[in-house]
């Protein structure tokens, strides 16, 4: 434990030492980080008076001297490696183990014109200038603390870029294992995607632990989908039922752009996700899909903003968690439509099933509409497993906890369904519903 | 089979059941009729193990075991079902795969094996000609969108394929046009065998022209005021509630 004094004078003299080993980084990125360093310093990490943070406490990840991870094992993660990709994806990968490049584990894709799937520091080093536009430019680090510690200490993670007009047909897959360490660590994974002008892929970014463990991961992915760009994200977060899990994805729309993202919020003790997307061009499409199924005594806080900068783009928002033991849940949807931004066409979903008396969920609309002539709705709920469809099912002749999953399983199909990657879909619902009499039977009769 | 002794439910502290007395004997139909509010609804929610319901007094014997004192589903595997008045929409699951899951919990109790794909598939098909359902509905999630006498034939439909040796229909025919009235009553008629028995509560006589009782009984402010055979539904017809209501209240007048 360290106090609240102590906590600032750790990060910043691990930020000094840091930026002696960084050697050549271009000049931008080194001003970026420095601004981001001080931001953080002066800001602190956010407390429950912060209107952003008021349901998340963060106390637990400011007290633990967490150090820079930078060891790892491959021997530990090759073996789980199978089970973590459910089976390998038969595309692209990209493997960091507590956050350091793996690339004996990795399948990479090296072509500047059509495809590129490559660790961060390798594109820094090699062709800085096809990051420089777009690198710290999305993820904004004045208004998140733990952005802007991202940030400052970043050196890892992926890059990924779909040339103009190309089709990825194999999913992508990035994929962070942390593994069981003497001493709580903390990674900052740092991931770029960059979805040139009518191309199209799928990409799966997982988070997943080898045995339990304290660690924090800290992440931040940019997303940017170009003219008339298709991009299908995905992130599944298995952490460890001890870790910290902090994400922040930030995703800018071009005109007639179509990006959804499917977040999977399974682990960590404590897990705070935001997803900002901001739709800049006609005609753009954004879909967000998350589903968070937490129990014991885990904590998950989903903050989303959906920005409508420009006309006729349409968002469509679903989040269900499934709350069990005394689990928290918080969610947050935020749409904003900008001034001039007519026809934007929105709506927004949020729903809560408590499958114990102690579990709780708080759930906030906000709706920020500057322009007239547009649709919005917006819908949360928070309930138990409805008692007449318990009792219609058991006297049938199903037992009471069959009953219990079946509705269950009904919630979360409606999520699980739309996931396209059919290995993940699958290894998916086999963790959430392996207990299920003939769930494959169920999944195929729907 | 089925024996009702004195039996008393309320429910949150409002008294419903007031003293039932019934005795349903293999290949009977017992049809309970009553007006509004005299608790029939109430009897076969109790009876199908509803924990809305508490039960204050009196017992309910099934095969002479204890019924009061088992779960819902364990009363279905024992050979019990019923038909709900207003079916439950179930978004999300299957018609099919509910109904296996719900025929394998039955057959498993019974001893039997469970039912693979085809040999489920096969049955399903059956017992659909019987009630004249589509296929696209048995395919939709659970009553989700069905309309209203969708949703009773689908109750028919699964009592079929459940084969249960006591069905309780309750009030199935209401709202029911009188061409989905008839496949309803086939389906309770094909069902009725032997070693089966029936109890339909209802309102109205007009589903008594097709399912013909053996015994009627009238349920008044959670008593059965009155039993006989298949005319008195007709004198219930001719008559209406009323001059039995009175009679009740005069009773009560006299007793007190």
């Amino acid at each position: 434990m360290i106090s609240l004094t102590e906590e600032k004078g750790l990060y910043q003299s691990q930020f000094a030492s840091m930026e002696r080993s960084l050697g050549s980084e271009p000049a931008w990125l080194a001003g970026i980080r420095k601004a981001a360093m001080d931001r953080f310093l002066s800001v602190g990490f956010p407390t429950t008076h912060d209107e952003d943070w008021r349901f998340t406490s963060v106390a637990p990840i400011s007290r633990i001297p967490f150090k820079l991870a930078s060891s790892f094992s491959h021997r530990q993660a090759l073996t789980a490696l199978p089970a973590l990709t459910f089976g390998s994806l038969p595309g692209p990968q990209i493997v960091f183990v507590n956050g350091e490049f793996a690339p004996k584990l990795s399948t990479l894709v090296g072509s500047r014109d059509t495809v590129l799937v490559e660790n961060l520091e390798t594109v820094l080093n090699s062709q800085p200038e096809l990051l420089s536009n777009h690198l710290c430019r999305h993820a904004g680090y004045d208004e998140h603390a733990f952005v802007a510690l991202n940030t400052a200490f970043f050196r890892k993670g992926a890059v990924i870029r779909i040339g103009k007009n190309r089709l990825v047909e194999q999913p992508i897959h990035i994929l962070y294992i942390s593994t069981r360490l003497d001493e709580p660590m903390v990674s900052y994974p740092r991931n770029l995607i960059l979805a040139e002008s009518n191309s199209q892929a799928r990409i799966l970014e997982s988070y997943v632990s080898v045995g339990n463990g304290v660690y924090l991961n800290n992440a931040v992915t940019e997303i940017v989908l170009a003219e008339n760009a298709i991009l299908d994200h995905y992130s599944l977060q298995q952490e460890s039922l001890e870790a910290f899990h902090i994400a922040t994805l930030d995703v800018h729309q071009s005109r007639a752009s179509n990006f959804s993202t499917h977040s999977i919020s399974l682990g960590g003790a404590l897990v705070r996700n935001d997803v900002n997307v901001v739709l800049d061009g006609e005609g753009g499409e954004a879909m967000l899909n998350g589903l968070y199924v937490v129990r014991g005594q885990q904590h998950v806080d989903n903050h989303t903003r959906i920005e409508h900068a420009k006309p006729h783009c349409s968002s469509r928002e679903l989040y269900k968690g499934i709350l069990d033991e005394k689990a928290r849940a918080v969610f947050n949807g935020r749409i904003i439509v900008r001034p001039g931004a007519q026809k934007t066409d929105s709506k927004q979903t949020n729903r809560n099933l408590l499958l114990s008396e102690e579990a709780l969920a708080n759930t906030n609309p906000q709706l920020e509409i500057y322009a007239d002539d547009v649709k919005c709705t917006h819908g949360a709920t928070v309930g138990q497993l409805s008692a007449e469809a318990l009792f219609y099912l058991r006297s049938r002749g199903i037992d009471l906890e069959t009953a219990r999953n079946i509705l269950t399983y009904a919630f979360a199909s409606e999520l699980t369904n739309r996931i396209k990657i059919s290995s993940l879909r699958e290894g998916l619902e086999k963790i959430l519903f392996r207990d299920l009499p003939g769930y494959q039977e169920l999944k195929e009769s729907l | 089979m089925l024996e009702i002794r004195n039996l008393h439910a309320k429910i949150e502290s409002k008294p419903i059941l007031r003293g039932i007395d019934l005795k349903v004997n293999v290949g009977e139909i017992h049809a309970i009729m009553g007006p509004n509010g005299s608790g029939k609804s109430t009897l076969a929610q109790v009876l199908a193990g509803r924990e809305s319901y508490e039960v204050t007094e009196g017992e309910v014997l099934f095969d002479g075991k204890d019924l009061l004192g088992l779960a819902p589903e364990e009363r279905a595997r024992e050979g019990i079902f019923m038909a709900f008045q207003y079916p439950v929409e179930i978004p999300g699951v299957s018609n099919t795969y509910f109904l296996k899951a719900a025929l394998n919990a039955i057959r498993k109790n019974r001893g039997q094996p469970e039912l693979d794909a085809m040999d489920f598939l096969k049955l399903v098909r059956e017992k659909m000609k019987l009630v004249e359902i589509d296929e696209s509905l048995i395919n939709r999630p659970v009553n989700e969108g069905f309309s209203g006498g969708e949703k009773k034939r689908n109750e028919i439909f699964q009592m079929a394929v459940l084969d249960p040796r006591l069905a309780i229909l309750d009030e199935t025919d209401s709202g029911l046009d009188i061409d989905a009235l008839k496949i309803v009553a086939n389906g309770v008629n094909v069902l009725h065998t032997a070693h089966r028995a029936v109890i339909v509560i209802t309102h109205y006589q007009r589903l008594l022209n097709f399912i013909v009782p053996d015994f009627v009984h009238v349920l008044v402010n959670g008593r059965i005021v009155k039993s006989g055979g298949k005319e008195l539904a007709l004198e219930l017809e001719d008559k209406g509630y009323g001059w039995l209501e009175d009679e009740v209240a005069t009773a009560q007048v006299l007793g007190s």
